[in-house]
């Protein structure tokens, strides 16, 4: 089992605030699928809500859905008390310019060097002098660790490099709310952790709140203070990180979803997960394709 | 089921084709109205930024970079015309015509379209896969993110400024075929032809001449930029949607560039331009 850092001290107290993120009843579809299904979820200010679920479950298309890149086709969104679906695209670019976030494959603006990557959207949505900006950047770039970097290409960089430096732009305009899409995809597991040190001493010293799309468990479980399980569009479960160890180191108990979660969590190749997959109309299908012939 | 399937399958066909067409030629006239938006907005609105530096850029590299090929190019074509004009003119002993003809024909209409049809290569392809790169790897998601619309951003630039360089370097390619056609004629086709050359020209041409061909210009230089930015917009699926994106681009902005030439001409003739 992976060890995890201690933080129970940053278990924010949250109950008294209004949530910054409020999902509500959220359903997308795609053709006939049904992507997301009335999932809700509530992220509270400074927390580091943990997004968690297989491929395919759902979780990045209700990321898009948060930042406003595509379109729900039921329920609300609201980030910071408004629904994003009333917002014409003046407020919504408002609302962007208060959250930052890391795509997973970083998304640098290859034709431009990191300082000017950094730069950007200081240059765009401030009034700053270069003077000015020149020095912002390389406060954002220290604080990501790459201020060496700043005039490298981002060909030039590695993986974790260019995770930090996509990072450093995120907190440019100094956002209230950060978003991460896999921060620990196709990174090793040094490189993933030190990211993950990251994004909790930004939530810290920030106090940023911080939504984290992952299915690494290991690094879930060392940054969230919350977590969700999304699986196959259904939102199973929301609850503390100690919840989600408990179910962990629990035994089976035959209830479906707890054994689903728990197989997910541990990471086991037999389980619930497996049998479901296993069980899918592997006959029918044969039976179709034989008949179309 | 098997009997009636033949009939649908074939209205079936046309109509998802006209649909498509349909589907391209508004998310083109959408593009477009978005961008001269955008435009209108950066230019008059306070606040709204227009993106000088980006648009100087994209001039550099749509105009600048290809302003030796298409004097190049354009030297040749006036070669080509003054020679194969040459023998059937020498028939009706008017040789000496060449420069009227070539006069003509380049200024109106074979300078523009070939200047045209290069930048379709050196501009629309370049466009179409720098933005279609951009696609793939999150850049355009992440633009958005960071509350930069990409019309603005990206399309507008490019758009604005093949526009301008695809009209500029039709004036370039107007006189590339001049000169090309009075080198000809001076190796080829003896001092009656070539020593008049310049003055049969300015006597044959009109103003006119010289502006239906920018006319035209301007608007090749919107539909390469146009289907560029919607080509390498559109892109899905990887390096291989990117490489498509590009070919497509070249595809449709000659097919374009042709008709819209084919629509110029005829209104211009019927209205006696």
């Amino acid at each position: 089992m992976p060890k995890e850092a201690d933080n129970s001290e940053a278990a924010r107290p949250i109950a008294a605030a209004q949530p910054v993120i409020r999902i509500a009843e959220l359903v997308k579809r795609y053709q006939d699928r049904n992507v997301l299904e009335h999932v809700n979820l509530d992220v509270y200010p400074a927390e580091t809500m943990v997004i968690m679920g297989g491929s395919g479950c759902g979780k990045s298309t209700l990321l898009r859905i948060l930042i406003g890149a595509i379109a729900p086709d039921g329920g609300r969104v609201e980030l910071f008390g408004d629904n994003i679906a009333d917002l014409d695209e003046h407020q919504m670019d408002a609302v962007r310019k208060r959250f930052g976030i890391l795509f997973q494959s970083g998304a640098l603006f290859n034709s431009m060097t990191v300082g000017d990557n950094v730069a950007l959207p200081l240059r765009e949505h401030t009034n700053l002098d270069e003077d000015t900006i020149a020095i912002m950047v390389r406060i954002k770039l220290e604080q990501v660790g790459l201020r060496h970097a700043m005039d490298l290409m981002p060909a030039e960089i590695s993986g974790g490099m260019k995770k930090r430096a996509a990072l450093a732009r995120a907190i440019a305009l100094d956002p209230e709310i950060l978003f991460y899409d896999e921060p620990s995809a196709g990174l090793d597991p040094v490189t993933s952790a030190e990211i993950d040190q990251l994004i909790l001493n930004l939530s810290r010293k920030l106090g940023v709140t911080s939504v984290v799309v992952t299915h690494e468990m290991d690094s879930a479980f060392r940054i969230a203070d919350r977590m969700a399980m999304l699986d196959k569009g259904v939102m199973l479960k929301v609850a503390s990180r100690q919840e989600f160890a408990d179910i962990r180191d629990s035994a089976p108990s035959g209830d479906l979803n707890h054994d689903l979660i728990r197989q997910f969590l541990r990471g086991e190749d037999q389980g619930p997960i497996t049998a479901r997959r296993l069980g899918s109309d592997y006959e029918e299908d044969i039976m179709e394709a034989a008949e179309n012939f | 089921m098997s009997l009636p399937v033949e009939h649908p399958r074939l209205v079936r066909a046309v109509g998802a084709r006209t649909l498509g067409v349909l589907g391209y030629l508004g998310g083109m006239a959408i593009l477009l109205a978005e961008t001269l938006r955008w435009t209108t907005r950066g230019l008059f609105v306070p606040g709204v930024r227009f993106g000088r530096n980006a648009f100087m850029e994209q001039m550099v590299r749509v105009g600048v970079r290809s302003v030796g090929v298409v004097m190049l190019v354009q030297t040749f074509i006036g070669v080509i015309l003054a020679l194969q004009l040459a023998p059937t003119l020498k028939e009706y002993g008017q040789v000496d015509k060449v420069a009227n003809i070539i006069g003509a024909g380049g200024f109106r209409i074979l300078g523009p379209i070939i200047t045209a049809v290069v930048l379709s290569g050196f501009a629309g392809a370049s466009i179409a896969a720098e933005l279609g790169t951009m696609v793939v790897s999150e850049e355009v998601e992440a633009l958005e993110a960071i509350a930069l619309n990409p019309i603005r951003y990206l399309v507008v630039p490019r758009v604005l400024a093949t526009l301008i360089m695809m009209v500029l370097l039709s004036v370039v390619a107007d006189l590339m075929i001049a000169v090309g056609g009075w080198l000809a004629s001076r190796v080829a086709l003896g001092p009656t032809t070539y020593m008049g050359y310049f003055q049969h020209m300015r006597d044959q041409l009109r103003y006119r001449d010289f502006f239906t061909g920018l006319v035209q210009a301007a608007v090749f230089g919107l539909l390469i930029s146009g289907i560029a930015c919607l080509e390498g917009l559109r892109v899905r699926g990887g390096a291989e949607g990117v490489g498509k994106a590009t070919t497509m681009t070249v595809v449709y902005s000659i097919v374009a560039i042709v008709i819209a030439a084919c629509v110029f001409t005829v209104i211009f003739y019927v209205f006696g331009f």
